[in-house]
């Protein structure tokens, strides 16, 4: 192995911090950071699915066939993706009504079936966990940054918290979808300028 | 052929295992999530009608069979009598299917309240449906037996202005909860002896 267990959890959170550094995933993460009480439950519903997923995948690595490891690995990440939906369901309702047709779409999300295919399968259980925890960890504190400066602009608000005083106009050009495309670029613009120097 | 064998045995098992699984807790959580639906769905719509009563009319609710389908009623306990129930109804509005609570009381047979639970009307325009309570409380009073239409086609209610087709699916729906209360009024006085 190559890169220590520590490294393998770090390089998520900044190295190949997600969507930032990997741009992939970006459908969720233009449509549910809103609100940073959206992007968090997003967070937390992807850190599961990929942990439970690498993990899975590199148990089964041995096993699987390589001609039909992409279909396995579909059935692994829909598994661990309906799991969530479920739960999120029986337990905070409000929040499944909110993320609605984003959480079955994690299923697509090339974040899973990339980190199965390029990490999982070809690595062991405590490394594929290091990954996966790190890279879902980055990609939620990406999407909460991203959703903590749409929703100040957009609604003036922070986690549902007036920020600005009643008088505040809201911008509502960062709470649609342009305003997500405009903020992530220029966010991507800001690591990769951070990252050369 | 070896591995086309191993193939097909890896995804049938796998594909099982997690057939399984899911519908494993599909089982455990399907009680969970009614509840949950019910709360954050209809909740709202259900408590508003019987506010101030004794009883949590969520957890006190009971199933009787209409027909083929089951109708879920809650009950409001006021003054240590259980005698209102609330159940739901639907009608046609603007865009698409609008479901009504409505609350009766069942010894007189007149409405204690209706709310709006799930729409998709316009916002703004149809949606004040729920949210402008002037146009439920119209409905508060009246006996629930009959047909319930806007004054326009010579019935008891004003429509809300600009949203006709809302207030009429909505006076459809009391109509056909109406219809559901006389026919399920035996069967309803006799659970909700039980209560007492």
């Amino acid at each position: 192995m190559a890169k220590s267990v520590t490294q393998e959890f770090t390089k998520g959170l900044w190295a190949e911090i997600p969507p930032f550094r990997l741009v992939l995933g970006l459908c969720p993460v233009l449509a549910v950071t809103k609100s940073v009480e959206n992007a968090i439950g997003m967070g937390v519903a992807v850190i599961f699915v990929l942990v439970g997923s690498n993990v899975l995948v590199s148990m089964l690595r041995k096993i699987i066939p390589s001609k039909v490891r992409i279909a396995c690995f579909i059935i692994v990440v829909a598994t661990f993706v309906t799991v969530v939906e479920l739960l999120m369901q029986a337990y905070t309702y409000p929040l499944f009504l909110k993320l609605g047709i984003f959480i079955p779409l994690i299923v697509v999300n090339c974040i899973l079936l990339g980190r199965a295919e390029a990490f999982a399968y070809k690595n062991g259980i405590i490394s594929s966990f290091a990954d996966g925890l790190g890279l879902g960890i980055g990609f939620t504190m990406s999407l909460t940054a991203l959703a903590a400066i749409r929703e100040v602009f957009g609604s003036g608000t922070f986690y549902g918290n007036q920020v600005f005083g009643p008088d505040f106009q809201p911008f509502n050009f960062m709470v649609e979808a342009p305003g997500a495309f405009v903020c992530l670029g220029l966010m991507l613009c800001v690591m990769n300028s951070i990252g050369k120097k | 052929m070896r591995e086309m064998l191993k193939m097909i045995i890896v995804l049938t098992a796998l594909c099982s295992f997690s057939g399984g699984l899911l519908a494993a807790l599909r089982n455990e959580t399907m009680e969970k999530i009614e509840n949950q639906q019910l709360e954050f769905v209809k909740g709202p719509a259900i408590r508003n009608i019987l506010k101030g009563s004794a009883n949590d009319p969520i957890a006190d609710r009971f199933k009787i069979k209409d027909g083929e389908t089951e109708k879920s009623f809650f009950v409001g306990k006021f003054d240590g009598k259980a005698e209102t129930v609330v159940f739901e109804s639907t009608g046609k509005g603007f865009g698409g299917d609008i479901g009504l609570m409505v609350g009766v009381n069942v010894a007189d047979d007149k409405i204690v309240g209706v709310g709006v639970t799930t729409h998709s009307e316009t916002p703004g325009i149809g949606s004040r449906a729920q949210t402008d309570p002037r146009f439920a409380a119209q409905f508060k009073g009246l006996s629930l037996t009959g047909d319930f239409k806007v004054k326009n086609d010579g019935g008891q209610v004003d429509a809300i202005s600009g949203a006709t087709v809302t207030s009429k699916g909505i006076a459809v729906a009391v109509t056909e909860a109406a219809k559901t209360y006389t026919s399920l009024k035996p069967q309803l006085a006799e659970k909700l002896k039980g209560f007492k």
